[in-house]
């Protein structure tokens, strides 16, 4: 009844390591510039780890072995295995190099079912991955990391107990820890409904997860297959350098009319051929929405795992054809393509600045780097949320309707996080509180921020009631939000609840 | 005196090339808006935002750098496009080194300087910034060890729609002050009403 697929996932840890093939208890770090991209258990037993730079994998680990990230290699190191795993399925995605998934459906019925499946693939690839089954993408690839079958229907089980960071989506991530959302489950147990209006489109995807199913809802297969970028090379190509550059044009061709479609992809069809009738067809899956960039590179993967793999297995003439067909489209592409059609923006700007975030990335790290998007919400932490620079931005929240309790703009200049302890009294130097009916009995005449000298309140206004786990009314915080100027002109963003008071920001 | 006046007014020969400043901050500024090349040091982060708005409204890329806890609805009420609006909140200790790579691509930059900032990486981004015909506005606090360029404060500030218990809070009158060296060297005051 369930229209999520049961697939088996097979996980190679730190496989641009692993595809260098070494001694495995040699320490080994494989670098992108000059930082850790990869490294092996040996490595890491010594306290490398990936981000750190050469000199300091170096520092803790003297005999370290430093080899530079080769895509390609690792492509054609992977080749055999899905090539093994293809006898057994044909319809072997793969994400990247080192983690591949097959639905389980025929193959399991054939092998008599999941556990003698497993026994099967773990024999085809010699015993040197690790392998899992569970209903749906995210929750197999959990399963692969644990080398488990997870019963049929206990996906979402099987999630509930486990970390939301699981989730890979940083802001979000943060956004609900702050929400006192700490496992799975407990996203799970969100309604659906509140989840689509308060964290939009990535909430939504997020939402899924953590409930076992796939991100996105699949639009109709029959959509994708008319959109397809194909071009016929003559003369043939003979290196995977020529063939990156038309696989690059061909991406770009299909991501611009994907984006015009308003269609995002999730899974690629990459089909080369030759002359002679040989063939190479395999199916890539990204999460979220390919872009052209990604979608261009799996091309280079795939033929240089065909023209520089297994010599047996090489074509004997060059390449002549190469076709994309997005497999599997979703509504709404994630990761839309900005255009740059109004009068004032100019595009050489935007790629002058785009150069310099990606090098700012480079530099500090993908995290670093980000644009803001405006959520709902009623609480300062939540009204924006930062994205990194790259990642596909969900829409803007409209901020107008239904946040009962928020303040309009004028909002604070500054964001107190963490927010700062604050005191709140009347004339008789009492604490002013907030009774079970959300109001305060008498008028707050000073107030003094993480312990500073009290100063006079100029004017106030308040309460602004919030009830901040809106969903669960067991966990229901009587909370309430007040405006208040001092006499030397400061305005600031006060809460207070539970006998508590907090600046969560400054209108500075 | 009057060929002293004539020859930097705005217009003619020797008035630098500016980034706009929408009125009536523009008035703060000797030729109108935020000289390229130029580092300006603002007290309030309203001021700071609203300096970034015509730049931003023109189709221009700001960013904002060690500033962890802007109120980024604020600037979205400033009229900032946050699609153009770039994030580094928390360089760390490579603060310089992420200011002065924004510089290359984005040409107005608001940042919190760390507390303790050498002489020398301060030298060092001025002169970029006036290779790169940028603006660094600094803000939020930290400090600064050269002398900037121009130097806005927020002397006076009172908010109106707030009164004992009612109401909410829609603007502040505020009494600006600019001075700075060159031709800011006389003092400029601006009242005007934030958010405008």
């Amino acid at each position: 009844m369930s229209r999520t697929p049961r697939l088996l996932t097979l996980w190679c840890p730190d496989w641009p390591v692993a595809a260098l093939d070494l001694d495995p208890d040699e320490p080994a770090a494989v670098l992108v510039g000059e930082d850790v991209f990869a490294c092996s258990r040996a490595a890491r037993a010594e306290g490398v780890r990936r981000g750190l730079r050469r000199r300091e994998a170096q520092r803790r680990c003297p005999e370290i072995r430093i080899v530079e990230r080769d895509e390609a290699a690792e492509a054609r190191a992977f080749e055999p295995v899905v090539n093994a795993l293809e006898a057994v399925c044909p319809t072997v995605e793969v994400s990247r190099p080192g983690l591949c998934a097959l639905p389980t459906k025929g193959p399991a019925r054939y092998f008599g079912g999941d556990e003698a499946l497993v026994h099967v693939v773990a024999e085809a690839t010699h015993d040197a991955y690790r392998i899992g089954i569970a209903d749906g993408r995210f929750a197999s690839a959990l399963a692969a990391r644990r080398g488990i079958v997870v019963p049929q229907g206990k996906s979402a089980a099987f999630l509930a107990p486990l970390p939301v960071d699981l989730l890979g989506r940083p802001a979000l991530v943060d956004l609900f820890a702050r929400l006192g959302l700490r496992t799975l489950g407990d996203v799970a147990a969100l309604p659906s409904r509140q989840v689509a209006s308060r964290f939009g489109a990535e909430g939504i995807a997020a939402h899924r997860l953590a409930r076992g199913l796939d991100e996105h809802l699949v639009a109709s297969r029959a959509t994708a297959r008319e959109i397809v970028a194909e071009e016929t090379l003559d003369p043939p190509a003979e290196t995977v350098e020529q063939l990156a550059f038309v696989a690059k044009r061909l991406a770009d061709t299909l991501a611009a009319e994907l984006a015009a479609h308003v269609l995002g992809c999730a899974r690629v069809l990459i089909e080369a051929e030759t002359d002679n009738g040989e063939k190479r067809s395999r199916l890539w899956r990204y999460d979220g929405a390919f872009t052209a960039a990604a979608m261009a590179q799996r091309v280079r993967w795939q033929v240089a795992g065909w023209l520089e793999g297994p010599v047996a297995e090489r074509p004997s003439t060059g390449v002549a054809r190469l076709r994309l067909t997005p497999d599997e489209v979703h509504r709404g592409a994630g990761q839309q393509l900005r255009l740059f059609d109004d009068a004032t923006g100019s595009v050489e700007a935007d790629e002058r600045a785009a150069t310099v975030m990606a090098r700012l990335q480079g530099l500090l790290g993908f995290d670093a780097v980000n644009l803001a998007v405006l959520s709902g919400g009623r609480g300062p932490a939540e009204w924006a949320r930062l994205v990194p620079w790259g990642e596909p931005r969900p829409a803007p929240y409209d901020a107008t309707p239904p946040w009962p309790g928020r303040l309009p703009a004028p909002h604070p200049t500054v964001i107190h996080d963490p927010v700062l302890p604050a005191r709140v009294v009347d004339g008789s130097g009492a604490d002013v509180l907030l009774d079970e009916h959300g109001v305060i009995s008498v008028a707050p005449q000073r107030i003094s921020v993480r312990g500073g000298r009290p100063v006079p309140i100029a004017a106030w206004a308040g309460p602004w009631p919030v009830q901040e786990r809106w969903w669960d009314a067991a966990a229901h915080v009587s909370l309430a939000r007040f405006q208040i100027v001092t006499a030397d002109g400061v305005a600031r963003l006060v809460a207070t609840g539970e006998g508590r008071w907090w600046v969560e920001g400054t209108y500075d | 005196m009057a060929l002293a006046e004539a020859l930097v007014r705005p217009g003619t020969f020797a008035a630098p090339d500016v980034l706009p400043v929408a009125p009536p901050l523009d008035a703060l500024f000797p030729y109108g808006g935020l000289a390229r090349g130029s580092v300006v040091t603002v007290d309030s982060l309203t001021v700071a935002l609203a300096l970034l708005a015509a730049t931003s409204a023109a189709g221009g890329w700001c960013a904002a750098a060690g500033l962890p806890d802007l109120g980024l609805a604020a600037a979205a009420d400033a009229d900032i496009d946050l699609q153009r609006f770039a994030l580094v909140p928390a360089p760390g200790e490579q603060w310089a080194v992420a200011v002065a790579t924004l510089l290359d691509g984005v040409g107005l930059v608001l940042a919190r300087p760390p507390a303790r900032l050498k002489a020398s990486d301060a030298r060092r981004l001025a002169a970029r910034l006036r290779e790169r015909r940028g603006v660094l506005l600094l803000s939020g606090g930290g400090a600064w060890p050269e002398t900037t360029d121009l130097r806005i404060r927020l002397e006076t500030s009172e908010w109106t729609g707030l009164s004992d218990g009612y109401g909410r809070l829609l603007r502040r009158r505020t009494g600006l002050v600019a001075t700075g060296r060159g031709a800011a060297a006389r003092e400029r005051r601006v009242s005007a009403w934030l958010p405008a």
